[in-house]
């Protein structure tokens, strides 16, 4: 399969680290200029980027950057370019506080759009490709990343943002679309309103599915590919890091290439904020390299993954992420040890073959902390014999304490019965 | 080919470059600009082994020459045109070359092919051979300099501002010169002070503020940069030789 810049997606490892030194030490140079929280941050820990950045690993030193900081900078205080420079403004929703406001300059957003067409190139568009953009066009970074990155490609692009569901399908079945970028969600929404609507799906023109914006399952891929029978890949982007772009997986389908040669990652213990060794899963946290208008020193993504070092055939020396296992601000933390309670789903998932509606709760007896994982009884989990229900019991217990590394207690409980906010199980309940 | 890794150099107590990094590889033309101050030419004298760092790091072809005398450094295969050309005036133009071929001094054929080969090139000069260096006219001199440096038959060329005080049809020719060698598939990293003229014909550049770098990339994009136009290209005013 064709790659985009195979002379910077295929580099060898020292020069890749060559050119992430030359890059950091340029982008520490600016923002210690331009940017007074950066200088702040800086001069409170004696850290000069002239004297003390002789290493990569040097970064380590720095403290993080976090979403609340660049809401704390709106909205241009983080901006290392004069307002003039930039081309470009997009911004997150932010709700309860101010927005995260995200500046590009011209170069940002050439760089921007050949990234973007290197994860669409990976994901199998090429300038053949008609291709729908079903993300919201507007302050968001979704709708408008891709579509300079597919336009880059010269593909034909379809900018038919969000909604309309059965417009969408018409558009999708009349100007024979071939590559969908939709979140797995609607994707899946799209499939569903198709086979009401009675579309035979085997006469679209659809090959790719472009997915991102939210975290998803293998085995959502593995209905959307056989729903659409497409060949659906994942992608990762983060808004106050550039938008979509940051990493793409390719068609070898076996995680994210993360473009390492614009982004510096490191993979971090959110309790402690120590970087981990290679492998371990933990919160990714990413340092630009090339941004101009807005650079992000140790920027805290707030989602979980980890680094897959082993090399990809496709031939890509870029290191891939994992699929984001979740978000670290649900990371919980028992006996010492980080877990996610969706990943417990997964497993649980695993062992039954279906999610069961579960909840962790976390109780403390005699300053003794347990994980408990309560279980809603179904059909399926319910068992005449004594016998067998407990040796359900025991398989869930000794699966998860193999794989988070602390023994569980287990309670099935009735349906219904676990506490809820609206309509949504609580994943986590702390009784400590 | 070269890379060179959070360089610092000091002159007594100045500070002239701070953590410098950058890297040229082979086949490619990297450009440096700045301006004056900026550490340009102490980063090449760092290079060539004319000043030594005082932290940092400078490898060539694998090896480390950190601190290497600048006569080991030229049998490595980095040759420098220094600023102001630095030709020996009272020698003949011949003897000039020869002086450029010090390291191969023992192989006799291949000195007097490289010579030939340059006065061919250099027509100019083949008709001036006998004549005192210092006679020439500067442009003369700095293709003296240039086939003088190319005599020790580098793998990396290093030119200190090769446009500097040439008359604008001279410097026309000089960067045409820059180019051919460039074609031929040379590495080369090349000071200029005509920035824009640089960073047309360079695959990539950096530029320096104050012994730091503080921007990377292709030539192209540089030169479309606003903050580099404006600080180095003096934007909008055309230079003579792009007519």
């Amino acid at each position: 399969m064709p790659i985009w810049e195979p002379d910077k997606e295929c580099m060898e490892a020292e020069q890749l680290q060559q050119l992430q030194l030359e890059r950091l030490q340029a982008t520490l140079n600016r923002v210690y200029r331009n940017v007074a929280f950066y200088q702040r941050c800086f001069k409170a820990i004696g850290f000069s980027p002239e004297v003390d950045l002789t290493d990569l690993r040097d970064l380590e030193r720095l403290p993080f950057t976090t979403s609340k900081d660049i809401s704390a900078s709106y909205p241009y205080q983080m901006f290392a370019v004069p307002l003039r420079e930039v081309v470009r403004i997009h911004s997150s929703s932010g709700t309860m506080t101010n927005p995260q406001v995200v500046g590009y300059t011209r170069q940002d957003l050439s760089v921007w759009s050949h990234l973007v067409a290197r994860i669409l190139t990976a994901g199998g568009v090429s300038r053949d490709d008609v291709i729908q953009i079903t993300f919201a066009y507007g302050l968001m970074t979704g709708g408008l990343g891709i579509h300079y990155g597919a336009e880059r490609i010269g593909a034909s692009v379809l900018p038919t943002s969000v909604g309309r569901t059965d417009r969408q399908i018409k558009i999708m079945q009349d100007y024979r679309t071939t590559v969908l970028v939709s979140t797995p969600t609607y994707t899946l929404v799209m499939a569903e309103r198709m086979e009401q609507l009675g579309v035979d799906r085997k006469t679209l023109s659809l090959k790719y599915c472009i997915c991102a914006g939210e975290p998803w399952t293998a085995e959502n891929r593995r209905e959307i590919e056989e729903r659409l029978f497409v060949k659906a890949t994942d992608n990762y982007g983060v808004s106050e890091v550039m938008g979509p772009g940051v990493a793409g997986e390719c068609l070898e389908q076996q995680g994210m290439h993360l473009q390492e040669d614009h982004f510096l990652m490191e993979i971090i213990d959110p309790g402690t904020g120590q970087v981990l060794p290679t492998g371990e899963l933990g919160e990714l946290v990413i340092t630009t390299l090339s941004k101009e208008a807005f650079p992000v020193i140790r920027y805290r993504t707030g989602d979980l993954c980890r680094i897959i070092p082993e090399p990809c055939s496709c031939g890509r020396t870029l290191r891939r992420i994992s699929r984001i296992q979740g978000r670290s601000d649900n990371v919980v933390i028992i006996k010492g040890v980080n877990i996610i309670p969706e990943r417990v789903g997964d497993i649980l998932e695993q062992i039954e073959g279906e999610r069961p509606v579960y909840q962790l709760v976390a109780t403390r007896h005699d300053y003794h902390d347990e994980l408990e994982i309560w279980i809603e009884i179904s059909p399926k989990l319910f068992f005449d014999k004594m016998r067998e229900q407990r040796s359900l019991v025991d398989a869930i217990r000794y699966k998860v304490a193999n794989i988070i590394g602390i023994t569980p207690i287990i309670k099935l409980v009735e349906g219904g019965s676990l506490e809820r906010e609206g309509d949504v199980v609580k994943l986590f309940v702390d009784r400590r | 080919m070269l890379t060179v890794k959070s360089v610092h150099t000091y002159y007594g107590n100045i500070h002239a470059l701070k953590g410098v990094s950058i890297h040229v590889r082979a086949g490619e033309m990297v450009a440096l600009i700045g301006a004056n101050g900026a550490g340009k030419s102490t980063l090449l004298n760092t290079i060539c082994g004319l000043v030594k760092p005082g932290k940092g790091k400078v490898e060539f072809q694998g090896r480390e020459i950190t601190g290497l005398p600048p006569e080991e450094i030229v049998q490595k295969g980095i040759a420098l045109v220094p600023e102001g050309r630095q030709i020996f005036p009272t020698l003949t133009v011949e003897a000039n070359l020869e002086m450029g071929a010090f390291t191969h001094r023992r192989r006799r054929q291949q000195v007097r092919e490289d010579m030939a080969r340059m006065l061919e090139r250099f027509p100019i000069l083949g008709q001036r051979r006998q004549q005192l260096a210092g006679t020439l006219s500067g442009g003369e001199q700095q293709m003296l300099a240039i086939s003088r440096a190319l005599m020790s038959r580098p793998q990396l060329l290093v030119l200190d501002e090769p446009s500097m005080g040439l008359a604008p049809m001279i410097v026309k020719e000089i960067f045409a010169i820059i180019q051919e060698l460039r074609m031929e598939g040379r590495t080369l990293l090349l000071i200029e002070q005509n920035a824009r003229a640089a960073l047309r014909i360079a695959d990539r550049g950096y530029v320096l503020e104050t012994g730091k770098v503080v921007l990377e990339g292709e030539g192209s994009q540089l030169l479309e940069h606003r903050e580099v136009q404006r600080a180095y290209l003096g934007k909008g005013a055309r230079q003579i030789w792009e007519a």
